[in-house]
């Protein structure tokens, strides 16, 4: 107890020293003064001491838990094991569908608004999952994708006055080609070098975007991009939200579908090889190049799309959108809600887009919590919220088989 | 083709390339011993800055001047990311040993937008300028359009600082215990090294290479902002993948080509893209040649 106490008193100190000058000390170097905040100190000592006995309890709980999965005990919690329940989770499914339809009927516009930006996430978390999660290519540029198809709605409804629903395809098709087009050379490439090229990728959209002002028109962005249309019926912001908010409902549905579907086939399976074990992969006759493009390929299909609506529901986009803080936004929805879980993603999305929305106050230290989430994550729960369910086997013959991969 | 200019674009491209040089330093050694791009290199990096200006400010409010504050700010700011270095891997590398790959990355990426957003909210979203630490000498006029004093100091510390890292890394205890972790780390472990010290003492040495380069741009460009870091950290990665990552000569080769192409683009051409340039010239060298100019083809064994 006093040994504990002493080591949470010494890096209470220890980040009292390393935090003191950027927490305490504020200078301003036009008028020459010196801000103490003294109070600060206290803060930062109090909340490590007390971070550090929650760092030790998880650490430890890590520790046990991983001893009991060596020796075939369940550990999972019962929210997990419920979930896990296929019939429950069905069941689970269609109530949120339920919600889902009746949502822009009981609340306001802005809510819907709101959700509509939630679920614009929640495909953009789905479409990174398959890179990330299910065929474990980092992609740090994805909202790269993401502009492409709203630029592209964009730059087709401002120069031929091409309607929404045409472009909705195409954008999908466009950020499929730009996946396949950027993804071919970096293929052979390890994980992490992936990672840092993704994201080079994701900057040079933006430059360009910025600079290529025939194209794009600069920086201003391009507005009074039109909303979707329905056979030519005028609507008011309020009807065209609604209308915009059961498009999105009908966008993630098929997501899901989509994703659940490509999960359990050949090329899901092969992802998952990939993501396993590259070598044993190879070795076992995959085809590595054609596989990881699918991947890249088709998570940029759904962010393309998805662009277009987003192009569609502000009516303005400009390059300021498309940053690497998107882009990480999303990643961390996929790490959150854990990586390769469709419920998770989806429930990742809610929490990172919504809390913020709701907390206005918190709102300001989003990126920070994001930040520490990500790697807090990735050290106690690697798997996320809500992990992945693979598909089971059982053998009908036996009542008592609780064999579990997963 | 007017020579004067030539040799200004070229020193200020070794200017530059040299400090991308000393961060790429702090991302090729840790790369070399555990496999990890230290997505928050580039955020320790800033912080130095950061510590720099707030000591620069303090002092100068205080009524100390010239080189006294200079020397004072770069120790601060040393000592200060050498602990910064040391707790980040402490928190957020070394719980996750042993785990997939994707993890401690995954990891990385959050400890630079946790430190990134750290700093945004202790202190400021704006640039703050950077008193100008480094003085004018006198005997530089006559050159001073082709190569400023700050220049000068610049290349000299970097100089000063890559044979001292040289030096040890060469012909010291800690360096061979170093040297043995990069070729093998569990065979190190059974000959005797204290891995998780040469570890610690990696990230330390790579966080003092990043402040020195901190400090040295802040005073050059005069200006600092939370979010220096993330460009400077991702050219200087580049750096060091294009020099050969694990390469300690290649991370210093990687840095003046960037620093230079940077440099000469944005001299005859233009500065729109000079950004992305760095980002070019990455994937070019990844497809043409994968280990880095200077690096050694390694044949995964299974």
């Amino acid at each position: 107890m006093l040994r504990e106490f002493k080591q949470s008193l010494l890096i209470a100190l220890w980040f009292v020293f390393l935090t003191f000058p950027l927490m305490v000390v504020r200078v301003n170097t036009i008028e020459n003064v010196v801000v103490w905040r003294w109070a600060n100190i206290l803060w930062v000592a109090i909340g490590a001491f007390v971070l550090s006995y929650c760092w030790r309890y998880m650490l430890a709980r890590r520790q046990r838990q991983s001893k009991k999965a060596e020796e075939g005990i369940d550990t999972r919690g019962p929210l997990q094991a419920a979930l896990d329940n296929v019939q429950l989770r069905n069941r689970a499914m269609a109530v949120l569908l339920a919600l889902a339809v009746i949502f822009p009927l009981v609340f306001d516009t802005y809510q819907t608004s709101i959700m509509v930006t939630a679920l614009i996430f929640v495909v953009l978390g789905l479409g990174l999952n398959i890179g990330v999660g299910l065929a474990g290519l980092l992609d740090l540029g994805y909202v790269a994708f993401f502009g492409v198809g709203a630029y592209t709605y964009a730059i087709l409804n401002a120069n031929f006055d091409l309607g929404f629903w045409i472009v909705l395809p195409i954008g999908g098709v466009l950020g499929c080609l730009f996946g396949v087009v950027l993804g071919f050379p970096i293929l052979r490439l390890r994980g992490d070098y992936l990672a840092i090229v993704t994201l080079g990728f994701g900057m040079i959209f933006k430059v360009v975007m910025e600079n290529w002002e025939t194209l794009s028109r600069g920086p201003s962005g391009i507005a009074n991009i039109d909303r979707p249309g329905l056979f030519g019926l005028e609507m008011t912001l309020a009807q065209s939200t609604v209308y915009i908010y059961y498009i999105m409902i009908a966008l993630v549905i098929l997501t899901i579908i989509v994703t659940n579907r490509l999960k359990n086939s050949r090329v899901g399976r092969a992802w998952i090889a990939l993501r396993e074990d590259e070598i044993a992969c190879v070795a076992m006759g995959i085809d590595m190049a054609r596989t990881k493009l699918s991947a890249y390929a088709l998570g940029a299909f759904w962010a393309g799309m998805v662009g277009v609506l987003f192009a569609a529901k502000t009516t303005f986009i400009n390059p300021a959108g498309f940053t690497f803080m998107q882009s990480a936004i999303i990643l961390s929805i996929v790490v959150l809600g854990g990586m390769g879980s469709i419920l998770g993603v989806i429930l990742g999305a809610f929490i990172l887009v919504l809390l913020p929305e709701y907390l206005r106050a918190f709102s300001e230290y989003r990126m920070l919590v994001f930040g520490a989430a990500m790697t807090l994550m990735m050290i106690f729960r690697p798997q996320g919220l809500i992990s992945n369910l693979r598909q089971i086997y059982q053998y009908k013959g036996s009542k008592d088989s609780t064999a579990h991969d997963g | 083709m007017d020579i004067e200019y030539f040799l200004e674009l070229f020193f200020s491209g070794l200017t530059r390339g040299s400090i991308y040089a000393l961060i790429a330093l702090g991302y090729t050694m840790v790369y070399g011993i555990i496999q990890l791009i230290n997505f928050a290199h580039g955020e320790i990096y800033m912080i130095g800055a950061f510590v720099a200006l707030i000591v620069a400010g303090v002092c100068t409010i205080y009524g100390l001047s010239g080189f006294a504050i200079l020397i004072l700010a770069a120790a601060i700011a040393i000592i200060y990311a050498a602990a910064y270095g040391y707790t980040l891997e402490k928190i957020a590398y070394r719980p996750l040993r042993g785990s997939p790959r994707l993890s401690p990355l995954i990891s990385a990426i959050g400890m630079s937008i946790f430190l990134q957003n750290y700093v945004l909210l202790a202190q400021t979203p704006d640039y703050l300028p950077f008193p100008r630490l480094i003085p004018s000498f006198a005997f530089m006029d006559p050159v001073a359009h082709i190569i400023g004093s700050a220049e000068l100091v610049i290349l000299i510390t970097t100089l000063v600082t890559m044979v001292l890292l040289t030096l040890l890394i060469k012909k010291t205890r800690v360096g061979k215990a170093m040297r043995a972790t990069q070729q093998d780390l569990s065979m190190a472990r059974l000959v005797g090294v204290n891995v998780d010290r040469v570890i610690s003492l990696t990230f330390v040495i790579g966080s003092v290479l990043a402040a020195i380069g901190g400090v040295l741009v802040a005073s050059y460009i005069g200006q600092v902002n939370f979010y220096i870091g993330f460009l400077a950290g991702v050219k200087a990665f580049t750096a060091a993948v294009l020099g050969g990552i694990g390469s300690i000569p290649g991370a210093v080769l990687g840095g003046l080509i960037i620093g230079w192409s940077e440099s000469f683009a944005a001299g005859y051409f233009s500065s729109d893209y000079e950004d992305i340039l760095t980002f070019v010239l990455l994937v070019v060298i990844l497809i043409v040649r994968p280990a880095g100019i200077l690096g050694k083809v390694r044949k995964q064994k299974v």
